[in-house]
């Protein structure tokens, strides 16, 4: 691991760290003074503090430390938890993630007014005997307390590196200097006897250990934490100032190395005098009942610290960090690099491409040995294929998440009272399609907030309760993910809407449009109605830019609203990009693939039906008026169709349409490769696919093909 | 940037570039090999640019190979960075007696500068 790999690491981890965050302080904004939260929140600026030092991002630092403080006082219950101290820590949060997105270089007069103006007002929380304006000893912190008659005040911390850890991306010095801006290093000292000679030494083992005195007025768990991200990789041992002899003669005797020797240099660093290890030592082996002479009690002594187990010694620490490796545990992740994953589910798309050949040349000519094995190898294809693209998949509940800041937010800046309601957290989707549909949901979020809630006096005259709500859900439908903005607000004015529309030239006439199709006029570029242009919205640029990104997903939004009862915006997104499970259907030579996600039915025309469908742009199924589309005829494929016709119920919403093929060919696994960007407007088609006979099958638009066929069946209705 | 030691004149070497881990496995060789050169040795360490762990390791393996050999090795000139590490270590007495070092510069560290 290169310092850069670490340094991705680093910021991947504080970002984490920011949006768990956010998290509990939104959470804490509900339940203030929640114990568990406000140390998680302290954790969340400590974890950040803590690496920021080991990569000497001492801006970083410095200012995470003035926050940790408060955090610190505010676990302790010295201070209380208030709007005013939650909007300032979220000022913190967002600072310390400029300040971490910056070099230290790069940092300029403003945000350094910025940082200075926040500590400015983080002052009054911060407690009189801060360690920087408390020279003296610290009250609060029983054991900086000096130890009477003892020489020495300072903290002693035996640490034995593993050989590992310079392999492991850590820098054993780093974690001694970051030790000393705790306090001062009054003394270390290097254990260099492991040094192996030059025949059995490896250059990328770590060999050292430390015995260093540190005086600070500082915690335990604070120097522990220095070490935090060697824990694995070392042996820590803590004394306090004040520890007792015995302690040090403990620690002496579960160090590896020599006893006189490690006796000597607690000497030299002054933590110990010559004439208390002697006697600690002698005492020691008289209390175990030896009475050899002294030459061979030191023996016994060896021998003893060779059996001694460490655990012993560091039962009280274990147990610390058993609690805390459960804590990891509840939410364990590996994190993988984004471009191995895809090359991953690339192969398995071609796995599945594959798989299909072969199944198709054993169908056709291999016996019956060489089917089943064909199909077994078939089913583990696809569990595998469903297994890879799981991985890609994450819970849109982290994206809705951030949307409660962005709510209180805006609220706060508006004015207006509004709660955020998630449902639906758990709904699963592609992690590319999480990403790239945050900032469209993010702008409708803001858009139901700002024009979609009232103002506090509009809703009480409209005997509305005071608080408006915002409600996001998303669920699974059809093969699609929807996800709905919904709030309790005004609605949508029709009349100012087409007024609007008039007025800007979107439309040219007012007429014939249906409710739906004038609500989606907002989607339109450089539409906005709000008559007043505020902070967050308004300026006419989001709904259109909105739409397109969504559609640039193979998605569709659609707005729904009633006047005076509120909106709801619902976009339908597919669920992957990847690899979707076809309906493959034939039409003369050529090769359609419909997802089967979307497919409800399929029905063989009867000779009546077919008669019918010459004459009409909709077929008699069971009763219900169904439009759809001749395929044939769509694509203008020539040749006349078969004596048989069937047709293919497909659903996208709330739309049914149908598909006349020749022939149905069965289910089929689909690699979906995208067309070029010369075929990028092309409405029917959204991608590729090889099959196993090595042709080429077009995938069929759902969305697009039942629109159009919604589309022509209204229009052939009113003509 | 890498590393690189070169013999300035006989018996004497110069060692430039960076004394850490990333070149550890390359450096354990060329160092020992510097060693067959003579029985009385100087190593020049005012353009070390950047010491860690693994480097301060290796000088201190390769002092000790020295005095396994017999040959003298003498560490000069010690670059900033160098003596700062070895200060914060309190390394400068592991790193020789006085007879192979005389007058070691860096004993004019203070002990837990930080």
């Amino acid at each position: 691991m290169d310092q850069d790999d670490l340094l991705d690491t680093f910021l991947a981890e504080s970002v984490d760290m920011l949006e768990q965050m956010e998290r509990l302080l939104l959470e804490l904004e509900e339940d203030a003074g929640d114990p568990e939260q406000l140390s998680a929140l302290f954790r969340c600026v400590h974890t950040i503090k803590g690496s920021a030092g080991l990569f000497g991002f001492d801006h970083v630092v410095e200012f995470a430390h003035a926050v940790e403080n408060v955090l610190d006082r505010l676990r302790d219950g010295l201070i209380e938890f208030d709007t005013t101290l939650s909007g300032l820590l979220f000022q913190c949060r967002d600072h310390i993630a400029t300040l971490i997105d910056l070099d230290a270089a790069d940092i300029g007069a403003d945000i350094c007014k910025i940082g200075n103006g926040i500590i400015l007002q983080l002052a009054p929380y911060q407690g009189e005997d801060d360690e920087e304006n408390a020279g003296s000893a610290n009250a609060g912190d029983e054991q900086a307390a000096p130890a009477a008659g003892k020489e020495t005040d300072s903290w002693h911390i035996s640490v034995r590196f593993s050989p590992d850890v310079l392999r492991h991306g850590m820098e054993p010095l780093s974690f001694i200097r970051y030790l000393g801006k705790l306090g001062e290093l009054a003394y270390v000292c290097t254990i260099t006897e492991h040094l192996p000679p030059a025949r059995e030494f490896d250059p990328e083992a770590c060999y050292l250990g430390f015995e260093i005195d540190l005086q600070a007025a500082t915690s335990k768990a604070a120097i522990e934490e220095v070490f935090e991200f060697v824990r694995e990789d070392c042996e820590l041992r803590i004394l306090a100032p004040d520890a007792r002899l015995a302690e040090y003669i403990d620690l002496i005797q579960n160090l590896p190395e020599e006893d006189y020797k490690l006796g000597e240099m607690l000497i030299a660093s002054g933590a110990l005098t010559r004439a208390e290890l002697e006697e600690g030592l002698n005492a020691q082996a008289l209390l175990a009942g030896d009475d050899a002479v002294p030459k061979a009690r030191i023996g016994e002594v060896l021998v003893e610290s060779g059996a001694v187990s460490p655990d012993v010694v560091n039962a009280a620490l274990s147990k610390q960090k058993q609690t805390r490796d459960a804590r990891a545990q509840a939410n364990q992740y590996v994190r993988v690099q984004a471009d191995k994953l895809d090359n991953l589910i690339n192969l398995v798309g071609e796995l599945v491409i594959a798989s299909a050949a072969a199944n198709l040349t054993a169908q056709r000519n291999g016996d019956t040995q060489t089917r089943e094995a064909i199909a077994a190898v078939s089913n583990l294809v696809e569990e595998i294929r469903d297994g890879s693209l799981e991985l890609r998949m994450v819970p849109i509940g982290e994206t809705f998440q951030r949307f409660k800041r962005v709510v209180r937010d805006a609220s706060q800046e508006l004015g207006k009272d509004i709660r955020l309601e998630i449902s639906g957290a758990d709904a699963e989707l592609d992690k590319t399609m999480v990403e790239r549909i945050a900032d469209p949901l993010t702008h409708m979020v803001r858009n139901a907030v700002d024009h979609g809630i009232e103002a506090a006096e509009v809703r009480t005259a409209a005997g509305k309760p005071v608080e408006g709500t915002v409600h996001l859900d998303a669920y699974h439908e059809a093969g699609s993910i929807v996800i709905e903005v919904k709030d309790d607000g005004g609605g949508l004015n029709r009349d100012k809407i087409l007024a609007k529309a008039l007025e800007r030239g979107v439309i040219q006439s007012a007429e014939g449009l249906t409710a739906q199709e004038t609500y989606q006029l907002i989607f339109e570029p450089g539409f906005s109605t709000a008559e007043q242009v505020t902070n967050l919205s308004g300026r006419g640029v989001g709904m259109d830019v909105v739409r397109r990104n969504i559609e640039a997903l193979r998605g569709s939004v659609e707005v729904e609203s009633e006047f005076g009862q509120g909106t709801v915006m619902r976009i339908r997104l597919p669920l992957t990009l990847a690899i979707i499970d076809g309906f493959l259907t034939g039409i003369g030579e050529s090769r359609y693939v419909v997802p089967l996600e979307s497919v409800v039915e399929c029905v063989e025309l009867t000779p009546a039906q077919r008669a019918e469908s010459r004459q009409r742009s909709f077929v008699n199924l069971r009763g219900e008026v169904l439009p759809f589309i001749r395929l044939r005829d769509y694509f203008g494929l020539a040749g006349e169709a078969g004596r048989r016709e069937n047709i293919v119920v497909v659903r996208h919403g709330p739309h049914k349409a149908g598909l006349i093929v020749d022939s149905l060919l069965g289910e089929y696994q689909t690699v979906i490769k995208p067309l070029g960007k010369l075929f990028s407007n092309l409405g029917a088609i959204s991608g590729s696919t090889i099959l196993g006979s090595g042709e080429v099958a077009l995938i069929l638009d759902v969305p697009a093909l039942t629109q159009r066929a919604a589309e022509q069946e209204a229009r052939t209705a009113k003509a | 940037m890498g590393f690189e030691l070169v013999p300035s004149e006989a018996g004497k070497f110069r060692f430039i570039g960076e004394l850490c881990v990333f070149h550890a496995e390359q450096l354990k060789p060329r160092l020992l090999s510097m060693l067959k050169e003579g029985d009385a040795l100087e190593l020049d360490l005012a353009g070390v640019q950047e010491v860690d762990t693994a480097g301060l390791q290796l000088l201190l393996m390769l002092k000790r190979e020295a005095a396994e050999r017999d040959v003298s090795l003498t560490l000069v000139n010690h670059s900033e960075e160098l003596l700062n590490v070895i200060g914060l270590l309190n390394l400068s007495q592991a790193f020789g007696d006085p007879l192979v070092l005389p007058a070691e510069p860096v004993s004019e560290v203070p002990h837990g500068s930080r």
